[in-house]
């Protein structure tokens, strides 16, 4: 196992570092240049000029890739904001734990109400439950998230007055957006559970299970269930990247001051380092998740834990 | 003779395919919504009862009522009649940028699968690498590179759905590169590329097929979530997303202005959605006879 762990571990700096890369090149090529944004409307060619140096745009492109990368890395510095002249990481941390609860509550709604529908829909499946449990997936699914929120300000907010409509505070605040964010995933890991629980239904092991007189909860939930969560993990991978980029919406509709909102402000007024530093984060914090799930699954499935365990031939006594 | 009985098989298999679909009752809700929609959007210029920019500064802000099916907007424009023409730009928009980015996905996906090797390694990490930004997000960066605009919409959109069917294409290619036609193929000296595109090709697209139709749905709810935060295509033109951004601001005195909008998006993906999921089941090799 922890020869599996270190190759997924470096696998997982190549890919920060890939991003890193991509992200600075997509961003030195766009056209555009954002000294003059900076400077303001009525600077002359000089200050603009002047300000490309301070800003260090004058340099060539190898040059700004390393600093960018020595001092993201190395450092841990993220610079500073081009707008507001302050350090991105400060400001960072402030706005991370809005984004975590967010993404990390949305994922976990998202995991136990799909799971839960989805195996309801398969254990009754051909009938009425099956056929409504997956109708309310479909329009889940169909429906644009970020609409859905302002339908539920409409709602919530302005005709009965329970949540707030926007910002930050207490708990009630985080209500919507994380509903919001979970929905679309929701609907996927129902139908996702379904397929793989009707998948696994009509296997031996599940006759031989009932054969042998076994409760029918106990055989969905100790012998289904498991065999039919491989499929599911992987899917949690995909679905929280989806939360992740969906959050950058989700936070503009509520005005959540998450990193997602911080990443949008800053792609309109070309504030490259916070664009950077934004986009570096939802690439590591994907990272790290999907490095838990792939561990998560091979923890899960002995095939992958047979690879890479140390073999140890069985000998006759 | 040979040509007449494979020209038969070929449109069986079609027509097998959409009976399939026909007969399957949501799949068939999707088809006939969609179709409407579709026809809708197309003749707007014949059915929309007002023009694209017809401005009545009188009728601002007129809830629904029979004079106008959906109300009219900030500037009294008609919205029922701009929903049809923004239709044209979120229906091209989803099609062209699913389509576009799953070919692209095809053709890196095929060389993948067939070569092996090295190539094929070099191809998957680089995959891994691009699929590793959540694909939305790559979607906002892109199209704040490029601008606004139709092209570079579609080209943002369809970016994200690459690495995806790349690797569906290239799963498919393994379990099918050891069987016996492709052995056949080379036998008879078939360049490598009529071998990728001509024989194997067709034998492993379907499920490509239903990822893609299911990806037009998704990809209109990026287009309209990407220009709702002010990316992609821009409020004058009547893009469902752009609308809805539009009318953002009146939505506790309008809120109409937000439904409607939002509610077409929801009725065409649950069309494409549903189409997509009749054509798995009828695509699905297992159940084929």
């Amino acid at each position: 196992m922890g020869k599996y762990i270190c190759k997924r571990l470096l696998w997982m700096i190549v890919i920060v570092l890939g991003t890193a890369f991509i992200i600075f090149t997509i961003l030195y090529f766009t056209p555009g240049d954002p000294a003059r944004v900076i400077a303001g409307g009525n600077a002359t060619a000089a200050d603009v000029e002047n300000m490309r140096h301070i800003m260090g745009l004058d340099r060539s492109y190898w040059v700004q890739l390393r600093d960018f990368l020595y001092h993201s890395f190395l450092k841990l510095d993220l610079g500073n904001s081009w707008v507001y002249n302050k350090p991105v990481m400060a400001e960072l941390l402030i706005r991370l734990p809005r984004t975590f609860i967010i993404g990390l509550s949305a994922m976990a709604l998202n995991l136990t109400a799909g799971l839960l529908m989805g195996i309801f829909a398969a254990t009754h499946e051909g009938r009425w439950q099956d056929s409504l449990t997956m109708a309310i997936a479909m329009v889940f699914v169909s429906c644009p998230d970020f609409w859905v929120a302002l339908m539920m300000i409409l709602l919530f907010s302005a005709k009965l007055g329970w949540l707030p409509a926007y910002g930050i505070g207490g708990p009630q605040y985080y209500i919507m957006p994380i509903i919001c964010s979970a929905l679309g995933g929701i609907a996927v890991n129902a139908r996702q559970t379904r397929a793989s629980m009707l998948g696994v239904f009509r296997e031996d092991y599940i006759t031989t299970a009932r054969a042998k007189g076994q409760r029918e909860r106990y055989v969905v939930t100790k012998h289904m269930f498991p065999n039919a969560l491989m499929p599911i993990i992987t899917s949690i991978g995909s679905g929280f990247a989806r939360i992740v980029a969906g959050s950058a919406v989700i936070e503009s509709v509520f005005s959540v001051p998450g990193i997602g909102l911080y990443l949008l402000t800053a792609i309109n007024s070309r504030d490259y380092p916070v664009v950077r530093a934004c986009v570096l984060f939802f690439a590591i914090f994907t990272a790290v998740v999907m490095l838990l799930v792939d561990l998560v699954y091979a923890f899960v499935d002995p095939r992958i834990k047979a690879k890479y365990s140390s073999v140890r031939r069985r000998t006759k006594k | 003779m040979m040509m007449q009985k494979r020209d038969l098989q070929k449109t069986s298999l079609l027509t097998e395919t959409f009976q399939r679909i026909w007969d399957n009752a949501g799949a068939r809700a999707g088809v006939i919504l969609l179709a409407v929609i579709v026809l809708a959007c197309l003749g707007a210029p014949a059915i929309a009862p007002y023009g694209l920019n017809d401005m009545d500064i009188q009728n601002m802000f007129r809830g629904p009522s029979l004079k106008h099916i959906c109300g009219t907007d900030a500037m009294g424009r008609d919205l029922f009649s701009r929903l049809l023409y923004g239709g044209r730009y979120s229906l091209a928009l989803g099609f062209c940028a699913a389509v576009f980015g799953a070919s692209v996905g095809i053709v890196i996906g095929c060389v993948a699968g067939y070569c092996g090797g090295r190539i094929e390694t070099i191809i998957m990490r680089f995959l891994d690498i691009w699929s590793s930004l959540p694909s939305m997000l790559l979607c906002i960066l892109i199209s704040a590179t490029l601008g606004a605009g139709f092209f570079n919409t579609v080209l943002a959109l369809a970016v994200g759905n690459v690495p995806n069917g790349a690797r569906l294409i290239r799963g498919q290619i393994l379990s099918e590169v050891s069987k016996e036609y492709l052995e056949a193929a080379e036998s008879i000296n078939c360049s490598k590329l009529s071998i990728m595109f001509r024989h194997l090709l067709p034998n492993v697209i379907s499920p490509l097929i239903v990822d893609a139709t299911m990806g037009i749905g998704m990809t209109i709810t990026m287009a309209a979530a990407l220009s709702y935060i002010g990316l992609g295509v821009q409020p004058p033109t009547p893009e469902w997303g752009a609308m809805l951004a539009d009318a953002r601001t009146h939505i506790l005195n309008y809120p109409y202005l937000i439904m409607f909008p939002g509610l077409v998006i929801a009725l065409t993906v649950l069309a494409i959605n549903l189409i997509g999921d009749g054509l798995r089941d009828a695509m699905d090799p297992k159940l084929r006879k």
